[in-house]
């Protein structure tokens, strides 16, 4: 292959990289942009967006697309605990069988293998304290290479997901400035 | 005044300055009194940037006024902060200024442009502005004593000036030229060959260039060309800029200039007597958006830029010819076809549809047929201003 080619071969990607990008901000800021308004405003047409965005959903790029719920407000009461795992590393699999095996649990909502004192993080979500008392009791303590779990309660959120809970930010600039 | 008398009794009291008397006010000012007092306005008229101030600069104040920072600065501003703003110039334009004796912090840009017309002009001195530009510039040359000239540029050349309009009108009164790009209100910017006839027609006839150049990091499809940075430009150049619209710091009012020694003494001369120094905590602000600001920074460009694809889109469509700015974050779309002047067509979308434009007028005579839009807003209110702004053009236009 000649390097010229090679080289527009890899500015044509680069650029490419570059709108998938500019397209996966956009939808992380707001999942709901049409990709109408999406084409618009990348610049491109709304096929070739409407292409990307599958591709990327295909690839498994953009997992899915979801709401962030501020769920108190709504008065329905949740609780929301982050574990600590340790756990004995198996040969062959190290970490991933274990973490896959919590992983699997509809109440568990995130597994990260994290650096630290422990060797997995995961945030579990269930209707009261009890239910959730229980599930670690009797799902996560009892796992076979499982040494030990520290369970830390939420108890109140300030930002998810970038949004800032308690604290709206009103436009209160001038309404016409030079 | 005695109770029930109806006649108007005025002290004694000479009239205010004649100068001062007859500057007409900015025009966008009956345009904020009549859009203050409605409801349910979306407001395209807006000259500052959408988001806030990025957390870690807020902070970094807070910080500073926690350590019992209050005090007044040296008249030329930290001197942490001028040598970060000299390394800042220097690795974005190869141009180097003495943190020393060669950049002085100011309260603003607005400040700035006034300390170098004072220093620059005798009265009836003449400097010549392109216009439609920013509300400030005449009546600071005007304040300063000088004439303003206008330099009419227009839609058909991209809203770009020209060393022979210059040229033309170049008197032995002409002392300086004013540059502002990319510019406020129409949002375009210059090529870097235009330019540098410019500062050879300056060098020709021994004229200062006063370059603003608040928007330079808002650009969108090039690098912006800084003035300085060409050839034969330092020497007569007073550069101009600030943190308002880069970091979103509107508020914290803190600018610079940078000029030569011989230059930048005579500014400081005049901003010691009358500002003394920009207010500390700003400073520190200012600081740590020059550390740590580049990240957010690109992250707010990114977004107006996708901002500013929608906004010329949507006015295309809807039948108002707009042309691509390459800079800052207005849209100057051309309302021609509608039939209406830039006033009315202002005023009749404020009142039918309730969203606020700025005319062109209000920025010079080149402004007319046409309205600045910003679009450092969100996308739902640009989308919105957008279909209301379509439903009007439509009424209009059938």
């Amino acid at each position: 292959m000649k390097p010229e080619s090679s080289y527009a071969k890899l500015r044509l990607t680069m650029q490419e990289k570059k709108i998938e990008t500019e397209i996966l901000e956009i939808l992380s800021r707001d999942c709901r942009t049409p990709p109408e308004t999406i084409a618009r405003m990348i610049g491109r047409s709304v096929e070739d967006t409407t292409g990307i965005i599958e591709a990327l959903e295909n690839q498994g790029v953009i997992k899915r697309y979801t709401a962030t719920i501020d769920w108190e407000q709504l008065g329905l009461e949740k609780v929301i605990a982050f574990i600590d795992v340790k756990v004995m590393p198996a040969r062959e699999v190290g970490f991933d069988a274990i973490a896959m095996r919590i992983a699997r649990y509809p109440e568990v909502k995130s597994v990260w293998l994290v650096s630290g004192g422990s060797d997995l993080r995961i945030l579990v979500e269930a209707v009261n304290l009890r239910s959730l008392g229980n599930f670690v009791a009797e799902k996560i303590a009892t796992i076979d290479g499982v040494t030990g779990t520290v369970t830390q309660f939420l108890l109140r959120k300030y930002k998810e997901d970038n949004v800032l809970y308690n604290e709206p930010e009103p436009d209160d600039r001038l309404i016409v400035s030079p | 005044m005695i109770m029930g008398d109806s006649k108007e009794i005025r002290p004694l009291l000479k009239p205010l300055s004649s100068r001062a008397r007859e500057l007409p006010f900015s025009g966008i000012r009956r345009f904020f009194d009549i859009a203050a007092s409605m409801q349910d306005v979306i407001s395209l008229g807006v000259g500052e940037p959408d988001f806030t101030t990025p957390w870690n600069i807020r902070e970094a104040a807070i910080y500073s006024i926690e350590r019992g920072q209050t005090s007044y600065t040296s008249n030329y501003g930290l001197i942490e902060l001028r040598r970060a703003i000299s390394k800042h110039v220097v690795q974005l334009y190869n141009t180097s200024y003495d943190p020393d004796t060669e950049i002085l912090v100011t309260v603003g840009v607005s400040e700035a442009l006034d300390l170098a017309f004072r220093a620059v002009l005798d009265p009836g001195d003449e400097v010549l502005v392109p216009e439609p530009c920013y509300v400030s510039y005449k009546p600071c040359v005007t304040l300063a004593g000088g004439n303003a000239v206008g330099v009419q540029t227009s839609a058909e050349d991209g809203f770009q000036c020209r060393a022979e309009q210059f040229e033309r009108v170049i008197t032995p009164r002409t002392k300086a030229i004013l540059l502002g790009y990319p510019s406020n209100p129409t949002g375009s910017t210059m090529p870097r060959n235009e330019l540098q006839r410019i500062v050879d027609l300056a060098s020709e006839r021994g004229l200062y260039i006063v370059s603003d150049e608040i928007y330079d990091r808002l650009t969108y499809d090039q690098e912006h060309v800084c003035v300085s940075s060409l050839r034969g430009a330092r020497e007569r150049t007073i550069y101009l800029n600030g943190f308002s619209k880069a970091y979103a710091m509107t508020g914290w009012r803190t600018g610079y200039v940078c000029a030569p020694e011989e230059i930048l003494r005579i500014l400081m001369k005049i901003h010691s007597y009358t500002m003394l120094c920009a207010p500390i905590a700003s400073q520190k602000a200012a600081l740590e958006a020059l550390h740590r600001g580049e990240a957010p920074l690109r992250d707010m460009v990114a977004q107006y830029n996708q901002r500013r694809r929608l906004i010329v889109d949507g006015f295309n469509r809807i039948g108002l010819k707009c042309r691509m700015p390459e800079g800052a974050f207005y849209a100057f779309p051309d309302i021609e076809a509608t039939g209406l002047g830039a006033e009315d067509f202002a005023e009749r979308l404020l009142f039918d549809e309730r969203v606020a434009v700025v005319p062109g007028t209000a920025f010079g005579t080149g402004g007319e047929g046409h309205v600045r839009c910003s679009y450092a807003n969100s996308l739902e209110r640009i989308e919105e201003a957008l279909s209301r702004i379509g439903r009007l053009t439509a009424k209009l236009i059938s």
